[in-house]
This record gives structure tokens, C-alpha cells and sequence, in this order.
């Protein structure tokens, strides 16, 4: 059957047939929007199992997550930390490295911002001076901290993924450490916090929006590090890396430099969210810093398949499912394990569908050999 | 569906230009004699904790003509509670909103409260000033130590040892101000007994938390209590080392048939009930509503089999000393690291005990 | 700073942490023994967190419904089987990522345990009982720490069987020779994907009783934050302990003897710091790692096909 498929449609197509990159788009559209269609439908059949509507279900997604200007905003404010620690992930991955640090990094890039700005602040350095170097800090202390994982991988041989995943255990205990010490700020009472940047201090929103400013950020920084990663022969010895790290040695590509290097700019990303949650959204570190942005960046970039401008979308569409959880919960009364369920369900199909990929016989190139 | 339908056909009209959202709750003047309560949980509603206690008396709002209630549970302290109330207002038109964890005040409910001025916002926190805060936002909250003093009287006279155990999440004030009135209540009856404390770092860590009451009984102390999240971890595991127990947050008494002594409880449905009253005749809610067993917004357990007679005697009469606006701390008190720290008598509301930061001569553990 | 430290205060924290290493390691030794034979064939799971959380909720509510804790050890193990088969399933198609899929099964876990647990949090089940080896000792905290729950020994068991079972019988080295080396496997007759399929699904069931430890035993109730990323914790373990189980019991008891020294130090008045002191279990996990790492030996010990080594 396939076969004939094949056939018939490849000689309706012999007279005009669409070019490799325009099948391969469509390929990488189709496929996903087939796997949404799918969880929904299975999500749909979980929904009438508890007597739920799934029509009332999946409308009140569409509004609480795309359906208006303000749930739109609240959509991409979700999404925003999502991106840069999709990134944070999805870098090192091209290498083929899996680290799951970002967590650590964020709050460790939040906690640096925020105790730099503290003498900053209280010299009366201005802002537009006093950001900069807050943003600088948090990169850089995320930075250390995942290339630090990156380190220890190459010239140690530590497995980077268990380092990671201490390092961000460790990371969130060093923040409490100093949070609830000696950078506490006495009258932060119930919250334990770091001195208040101020309001002057702080970033607004994206003139128009009510988004701040961190969503501008991921969507630059995703561009960027897509072309270093894929138009740059930086980005080629990477992928070179990634696919054997042998071959790359015996041809003479400074594997432990790219591996730093990689997983530098990760940890940067990851602390850059960071500073968006400290100057943007707390005014200060403290606990609220973790957040799960980390965890959750993680499977943004494996859904992105760890391209770095697909994590755009797929950061909105987790940011769109947080949004629309709540008003689930408004309207329908159901439990907010309901948003996790459903995500969990989608992963999994979307996962799955990778597998079609190639195999989708009207998306194929034309190849002579096929026709045998 | 209807509702969908209202708020769809005005976010047509509002498009995605990115116009300012704060253009939408217009459309609460057209709604406007009913009430909209937004209620947002920073965990889940049954967690048989400090969010059950919330979501259980919040039913009495529900109980009220022409209110309607929305919940939302698991809410974390980030910018997703300003995103969640912020959603309450403009899709369901919520012109009430109660914040029940301390992390949603400063900055998201404050922020709020200046950004939707009809709107009004209560947090369950002592944390509103008068001075500082919009008039639409406010506080409700019940002096829990007040409770946990009345505990230590009782542990203190049905413990043999006088060595109490404390489980606690992390050393803010309203944490510190429990363990600390454990001790007062404790040595008011038995002027040698002490108390030992455990954080565990955060309000729901179920092994760390079983671990940290092991690691007390074997450090001797026979009396357990405990602010955490959800206490039955704790209480469980007292009770199968056959050690007394102190409830905390709802009644426990269950979970420790043998060991029980008594607990420490909110009332908080004399607070639910009063906006609701408040709400069905037109009133504007307290900016400030705060109290203790003088306003009946607290309770101690029923005794269990833990209580002895004297320490369940000593109890009530403590209740009753509470009731009449008896001062906890009073007279010269130093930390434990001998600095004077009391040097007065302090009324059980006075703002300076909001901010304690200080474990009392007596409690062995350190906040740091 | 030390501010009151007893008498004796080393013998407790010792003891504490001694009774810590049993009671705590259980769960991790039976996610990281069911990873261990995931990964041995060739495939990571990541997901065994959430079989970890779902297997503690069904543990619980079975151990509810049935009042026999056992069956809910058993409904738990099969809870963590079906997890881990899907994963198994999913993975056996061309193209799917096996770790991405654990991350997927990890939410899809924890997510319905969440929304069916939720009628399970309140009410109190029958749990496991313990077999009390230490009350000869006349100390109740040494008797206290030498309660140990039959599961414990299970897992040990269990660990010594796949050690031997990885060495010496035809399906430990089939399991083997499908994770070092799939065109081998198949050379000699063997279907790759089957054994993965079955070494994943088994793995699963082991870390569903790991769950069921968690609910049923200690700290013996089913909340959302019981597990608290445990199976995670767990699954690196393996990667910590070179894929071998018996070095994997050992990291287990590592891991829960160090977690047990926040609370102690602080129960004998070493309290400040008490953060660090609480996240021991990760700082000691990290140096050792560091300290001992030669990447040759790790290396030769992966097996060959797993994707997270290559």
C-alpha cells in the first residue's frame, strides 16, 4: 500500500515537485501539529472518562492562553525564562552533552544580580549602569557554574549530567545560605530576600506590553546562538563534536574548548533568566528563584529537538499551558495536576512522532532507488 | 459558557494590538452587584495543611447569594501569581481577590492593587501598612503562636523530660515567633524546659522531615511539634517512636492515638465567614483583620491521650489568659546567643514581634 | 558555631546516621537497581521519577482500598511496569529519543499521580511493618535505627542476584552484550529491541516498589513532595556507581547516611549552616566523583550503546 502511495504520488509530482527544504519544513510542521491533534484527542477521551467536556476544555485554553491580548501577554511572560533556559539546555545538546544544570545556574545568576547591585544601588550608581552590570554578573556566575560541568566532563571524564543535576542541588543551597544570611535584608520578614533593587532599579515591560523585558532577550539570544550554532564553523565543529567526539579529536578540533565554550554560553543563558527574575519580576533574590524554569527548559529543548530558534515556539506553547491551567481550574474545577497530565501526554506523542520523520511517503524528496 | 462567550466577544474587541489589558475590567461595572472571589493556593487544596485549612473555610464564601467563587491551586510565589490574579480579574471578572501564601504580597498583590484600584485584594499575612500600602489591599491573619504558646504549657507539664522537639520549615518570623512562644508557654510551667529545632530548609520535604524528628527523639526530646506544610509526616512518625506529640496548622489528633497532647489550630473560617457576611451586606472588607483566641480566630485541639490532667488544666486556664489579651512576651528576654532581645512587655500584636529574628534562651538550633 | 553539643553528641549523630542509611536508601537502591538494568541494556530511562511518584500513590491508595500494604507494593510494582513499558515501547520505534522520552514519562508520572492522588493525601493506610533487629541493644535509638523494613533486605538481595545474574547466566549476558554492542546482539540471534523492551519495563516495576517504600513505610504517606525528585537523584546514581548493582546498594546507603547529617548535626547543636549540611548528600556525591574520576575506567565500564556516554 505505501508503495503505491509512494509511486502515484511521485509521478504526480514529476511535473512540479517541491524543493528538499520546503518538504523538510512542512515535515517539521505537519508532523508536530499531527502529534498536538492526536494528545488532544486522547487528552479528550481522559476528559469524558471524568464526565468533563473537552469542547469547554480545549476552549478555555485557547482563552486562557492565546484568546485575548492580556492572555496572550500572560502567555509570553510564562514563556520568557522558558526560553532562555531552553537555550541553556538545547547548546550544550548540539554537542552532545545532556545538562540538566540550568536550575542552578538561574538561581545562582539571580543571586549574583542581585548581591551586586547592592553596593551599586546604595552608591546611587545609576541604572542604566547598574543593570548592565547585574545582567553581566548573572551570566557570568551561570556561566562558571555549568562550564564548570563542562570542565569536569572533559578533563576529569565527570559524567556531566549527575554534575549538573548536584551542582544545581548545590546552587539552590548556597542561595537560601546567603538569602536567609548574610545578604538577607532584616525587614524581609516572611520572605527571606536581598535588599530590594528598587523601583527605579527595575526593568519595565516592553513599551506596548505588560511583558518584561527577558522575552526580548530569548528571542535575540535564540537567533543568535542558532546561527553560531548552525551557520558558524563554531557551530560546525560543535555538531561534529556531538556526533563523535573521537573523530573530532583524531581531526584536531579543540574538543575540551568547545565543550567549555558550549556549555559557558549555557549556563549564561540560564543565568541571564535569572537576572530577568531579580531586576523584572522580584526586585530582589530570594526563594521564589526556584521555580522549575530549569527543569521545565529541559523539555522545551528536547520538544524543540534542541534547535535553538524552535525553542521560541515551544516555550510559548508551555508558557500558553501554564496560562490556561488556571482559568481551567476557575471554570472547570479541576485540579492543577490537569495541566501536568496534559503536558506529560504531549511530550510523550510528540516524542513518539519523531519517529515519523522521513518516513511520511508525500513528504519525501523524490529518490530514483525508491522506485525499484 | 455564557461567560466565555461575554469575555470572548470583548477580547475580539480589544484584539491583539497590545493595547493595555488594563482597559478590560470595564466589564465589571456591567456585572456589577455580584461578587467575584478570586482565591489563589500556593500549594495544593488538600494537602491536609495550610492549604486545606484555606480551602475548607473558604466554603462559607460560597455559601453566599450572588458570590461566585474561583480557585486556583499550586500557584507559585513568581510573577505567575501576578499573571493568575491578574486572570481572574480580566476573564472572570474577580472583584475580590485573597492571596493566601506570604510570598504574594510584596511585590505581586502590592503591584496589583495599585494597577486595578476597584478591585480589592486581601493576603493572609500581617504585612499591609497603612501608610504604605494602596487602601484596596489588606491583611487577614490569626497569631498562631498564641496556640503554640498554649501548646508548650501543655507539653510542658506532660512531658517528663521538659525536652521538646521542634520540625520547622525555615526561620522566618512567624515560624521563629511559634517556636519561641512553644518555649515561653513551656517554661511559664516548667522553668527549665527547652526546646530543640530542626529546619529542614523548606515547607514540604516529607523524608527530610521524618528524618528531623528521628534525629530529635534520639536527641532525647519526648514531646514533637512542628511548622511545616503538611505535619502528618511528623506526627506519624513521633507517634511510632512512642514519643508525645503537638499538633500544628489542623487537628492531627487522629494520626497520634497514643501520644497526642493537644495542637495548634486556625480558626480560620471566623475570618471566611466574616467577609462573607461583610460581602452579602455590601460592606467593604477590613483593610486590616488580625486576632487571636481573643477574636476566636484560633483553637487548640481537643486533648489527647498525651494530655495529662494538669497540663490539659494549665491549658485552658492559658486560653482563658489569652483570651483576656495576656502578654506572651513580657519582661527581659534574651536570644540564645545572649543578647537582650526583650526588654519590655509586649502587647501579642505588637508589630515588633512581626519581625522577631531571634530563637530565645532555651531553644537550642540556630537560624542561620 | 557549636552552641550546645551534648555528651555522646558523635554517637548520636553516628547512630542517626546509620539509621538514616537504612531508612532512607531503600527507595534510591530500588530505582537505581531498575535503571542499572535499563541501562545495561543499551537504553536510559529518566522517567523512573515518575514511576517512582505514580508507584507511591498507588501503593498508598492500594494499601487504602485493600488494607493489605503488600498489595499495594504490588499494584506500585505494576504501576512503575506500565510506565516503563510504554517507555519501552515508545523507544523501540526509529528515531525516538530515549531520554527526552524519560523526561516526558517523568511529567506524565508525577502529573497523574498528582490528579489521582489527590482523595489519598488525608485519610491514613495500613504500612509496612519493620523487623526489629535492634532491640537487644537496651537503646532506643540504636533500636530505632536497626528497624529495618523486609524491603531493604529485598533490594540487597536483589542487588547480589543481578551482580551474580550479570556475570554468570546466559540472560545477564545477553542483557550485556545488547547494551555494549546491538549489531553483536543481533549477530547472535538476539532481539535487541525485545530485551531493551523487557529490561526497561522490569526496571520500572523495581522503581514502582521504591515508590510503594516511600508511602507505605518512610516516611509512610503519600503527598505531593514526597518524593522530591528522589528518582532523579536515583538515576544518576547509577551513572555515580559505574553501572554496577552492588556498587549501587552502596551509593544508596551513601546517599542516605549523608542525608541524614543535616538533621543530626543539628539535633546535637551543630546548626549553622544547616543548608549546606542539608544538601551533604549532593556535595559528598559531587566530590567523590571528582575525586575519583578516571575516565578510562568509567568509560570501559558504560555499556557501549547508552546514549548519555557516547
Amino acid at each position: 500500500m505505501a508503495d503505491m502511495t509512494v509511486q502515484s504520488l511521485s509521478i504526480a509530482q514529476i511535473k512540479r515537485r517541491p524543493s528538499v527544504g520546503t518538504l523538510r519544513l512542512a515535515e517539521a510542521i505537519i508532523i508536530p501539529v499531527a502529534a498536538l491533534i492526536v494528545s488532544a484527542l486522547i487528552f479528550s477521551i481522559f476528559l469524558l472518562v471524568l464526565d468533563k467536556s473537552p469542547i469547554t476544555f480545549f476552549t478555555l485554553i485557547w482563552t486562557g492562553g492565546f484568546g485575548s491580548s492580556f492572555s496572550f501577554q500572560n502567555t509570553l511572560q510564562r514563556a520568557a525564562p522558558l526560553i532562555l533556559t531552553g537555550l541553556a539546555f538545547a547548546v550544550p545538546a548540539r554537542i552532545g552533552l545532556t545538562m540538566i544544570g540550568g536550575e542552578g545556574a538561574l538561581v545562582l545568576g539571580g543571586l549574583s544580580a542581585a548581591a551586586i547591585a547592592i553596593p551599586l544601588v546604595s552608591a546611587g550608581v545609576p541604572a542604566f549602569l547598574t543593570l548592565p552590570v547585574m545582567a553581566i554578573a548573572a551570566m557570568l556566575a551561570g556561566g562558571l557554574w555549568i562550564g564548570f560541568a563542562g570542565w569536569l566532563r572533559y578533563y576529569r571524564g565527570v559524567n556531566e549530567t549527575i554534575s549538573s543535576l548536584l551542582l544545581s542541588y548545590i546552587a539552590i543551597a548556597t542561595m537560601n545560605f546567603f538569602v536567609e544570611g548574610i545578604l538577607r535584608d532584616p525587614a524581609s520578614a516572611n520572605k527571606p530576600s536581598t535588599m530590594p533593587i528598587g523601583d527605579a532599579y527595575r526593568i519595565g515591560a516592553i513599551p506596548g506590553t505588560q511583558v518584561h523585558w527577558g522575552l526580548a532577550a530569548g528571542l535575540i539570544l535564540a537567533v543568535v546562538l542558532h546561527i553560531l550554532m548552525t551557520r558558524t564553523t563554531f557551530g560546525f565543529a560543535a555538531r561534529v563534536t556531538g556526533g563523535n567526539a573521537r573523530a573530532a579529536l583524531a581531526q584536531g578540533l579543540p574538543v575540551g574548548k568547545l565543550i567549555v565554550i558550549c556549555t559557558m554560553i549555557a549556563g549564561a543563558c540560564a543565568g541571564l533568566a535569572g537576572f530577568y527574575e531579580v531586576a523584572a519580576v522580584h526586585g530582589q533574590a530570594n526563594a521564589s528563584l526556584v521555580a522549575g524554569y530549569g527543569f521545565t527548559g529541559i523539555l522545551v529543548a528536547f520538544l524543540a529537538r534542541q534547535v535553538p530558534l524552535a525553542v521560541i515556539p515551544v516555550a510559548i506553547l508551555f508558557g500558553a499551558l501554564n496560562a490556561a491551567g488556571g482559568v481551567i481550574q476557575r471554570r472547570m474545577g479541576m485540579p492543577d495536576a490537569t495541566v501536568l497530565v496534559l503536558q506529560g501526554l504531549i511530550f510523550v506523542v510528540l516524542l513518539t512522532s519523531e519517529t515519523f520523520y522521513g518516513r511520511i511517503p508525500f513528504l519525501q524528496p523524490k529518490r530514483v532507488e525508491d522506485r525499484t | 459558557m455564557s461567560r466565555f462567550e461575554i469575555s470572548r466577544r470583548s477580547l475580539i474587541k480589544t484584539g491583539l494590538a497590545g493595547i493595555a489589558a488594563s482597559a478590560l475590567p470595564m466589564r465589571i461595572a456591567t456585572a456589577a452587584s455580584p461578587v467575584t472571589v478570586g482565591i489563589v493556593y500556593v500549594g495544593p487544596r488538600d494537602d491536609f495543611g495550610w492549604n486545606q485549612a484555606h480551602a475548607v473555610a473558604a466554603k462559607a464564601l460560597k455559601g453566599v447569594s450572588a458570590v461566585t467563587v474561583v480557585e486556583e491551586e499550586n500557584v507559585p510565589e513568581t510573577d505567575a501569581v501576578a499573571k493568575s490574579m491578574e486572570s481572574m480579574i480580566n476573564l472572570d471578572g474577580a472583584n475580590l481577590v485573597l492571596a493566601t501564601s506570604f510570598g504574594y504580597y510584596n511585590p505581586f498583590v502590592v503591584d496589583l492593587a495599585k494597577k486595578y484600584p476597584k478591585v480589592e485584594f486581601r493576603h493572609a499575612a500581617p504585612l499591609w501598612s497603612k501608610d504604605k500600602d494602596p487602601k484596596n489591599a489588606g491583611s487577614y491573619f490569626p497569631y498562631l503562636n498564641q496556640a503554640h504558646y498554649v501548646n508548650g504549657v501543655a507539653a510542658g507539664l506532660s512531658s517528663p523530660s521538659g525536652k521538646i522537639g521542634f520540625v520547622a520549615a525555615k526561620p522566618i518570623p512567624s515560624v521563629l515567633s511559634n517556636i519561641n512562644s512553644v518555649l515561653l508557654g513551656a517554661r511559664s510551667v516548667k522553668p527549665d524546659a527547652t526546646v530543640r529545632v530542626i529546619f529542614t530548609g523548606d515547607w514540604s520535604l516529607p523524608v527530610r522531615e521524618a528524618e528531623a524528628t528521628n534525629a530529635l527523639v534520639d536527641a532525647g526530646c519526648d514531646v514533637i511539634t512542628c511548622h511545616v506544610d503538611s505535619p502528618k509526616v511528623v506526627i506519624q512518625t513521633a507517634e511510632g517512636r512512642g514519643v508525645k506529640t503537638l499538633g500544628h496548622n489542623a487537628s492531627q489528633a487522629p494520626l497520634a492515638p497514643k501520644g497526642f497532647i493537644t495542637g495548634a489550630e486556625y480558626k480560620w473560617e471566623t475570618i471566611y465567614k466574616s467577609f462573607a457576611a461583610d460581602i452579602a451586606a455590601g460592606k467593604t472588607l477590613p483593610n486590616f483583620l488580625v486576632g487571636g483566641f481573643d477574636k476566636d480566630m484560633l483553637q487548640n485541639t481537643a486533648y489527647g491521650a498525651g494530655a495529662s490532667d494538669a497540663a490539659k488544666k494549665a491549658a485552658d486556664a492559658a486560653i482563658a489568659g489569652l483570651k483576656k489579651g495576656d502578654p506572651i512576651y513580657k519582661g527581659t528576654l534574651k536570644d540564645n546567643k545572649g543578647n537582650v532581645v526583650v526588654n519590655k512587655t509586649y502587647d501579642n500584636y505588637d508589630p515588633y514581634l512581626d519581625g522577631m529574628n531571634w530563637l530565645l534562651e532555651g531553644v537550642q538550633g540556630s537560624i542561620t | 558555631m557549636i552552641d550546645v553539643v551534648q555528651d555522646g553528641a558523635v554517637v548520636t549523630a553516628l547512630i542517626a546516621m546509620l539509621g538514616g542509611a537504612i531508612r532512607v536508601s531503600t527507595p534510591f537502591m530500588f530505582v537505581a537497581l531498575g535503571e542499572c538494568l535499563t541501562e545495561k541494556s543499551g537504553r536510559i530511562n529518566l522517567g523512573l521519577e515518575g514511576s517512582l511518584v505514580l508507584g507511591a500513590m498507588i501503593a498508598y491508595a492500594g494499601s487504602f482500598l485493600t488494607g493489605s500494604p503488600w498489595a499495594g507494593v504490588l499494584f506500585a510494582g505494576c504501576a512503575g511496569l506500565v510506565l516503563g513499558a510504554l517507555h519501552g515501547f515508545i523507544c523501540k520505534l526509529p528515531k525516538v529519543n530515549d531520554i527526552a522520552v524519560g523526561i516526558a514519562f517523568m511529567s506524565f508520572g508525577t502529573g497523574l499521580a498528582f490528579f489521582f492522588g489527590k482523595p489519598y493525601i488525608q485519610p491514613q493506610a495500613p504500612r509496612l511493618e519493620a523487623i526489629h533487629l535492634g532491640d537487644w541493644t537496651g537503646d532506643h535509638r540504636l533500636a530505632q535505627a536497626l528497624e529495618v523494613n523486609p524491603l531493604f533486605f529485598v533490594g540487597v538481595a536483589l542487588a547480589v542476584f543481578m551482580w551474580w545474574a550479570f556475570r554468570n547466566t546466559r540472560w545477564g549476558l545477553i542483557v550485556r552484550m545488547t547494551g555494549d554492542s546491538a549489531p553483536a546482539a543481533k549477530a547472535m540471534g538476539v532481539s535487541v529491541d525485545l530485551v531493551r523492551f523487557l529490561a526497561t519495563a522490569v526496571g520500572g516495576f523495581m522503581a514502582g516498589v521504591g515508590g510503594a517504600f516511600l508511602s507505605l513505610y518512610y516516611p509512610g504517606s503519600w503527598n505531593q513532595g514526597l518524593s522530591s525528585g528522589q528518582g532523579l537523584m536515583a538515576v544518576a546514581l547509577v551513572i555515580f556507581a559505574r553501572w554496577g548493582p552492588l556498587r549501587c546498594i552502596l551509593a544508596a546507603l551513601l546517599f542516605g547516611a549523608a542525608g541524614a547529617l543535616g538533621p543530626s548535626l543539628q539535633s546535637v547543636g551543630i546548626s549553622q549552616g544547616y543548608y549546606f549540611f542539608n544538601a551533604a548528600p549532593y556535595i559528598l556525591t559531587l566530590f567523590i566523583m571528582v575525586a575519583s574520576a578516571r575516565s578510562k575506567v568509567s568509560a570501559r565500564e558504560a555499556p557501549g550503546e547508552l546514549s548519555i556516554t557516547k
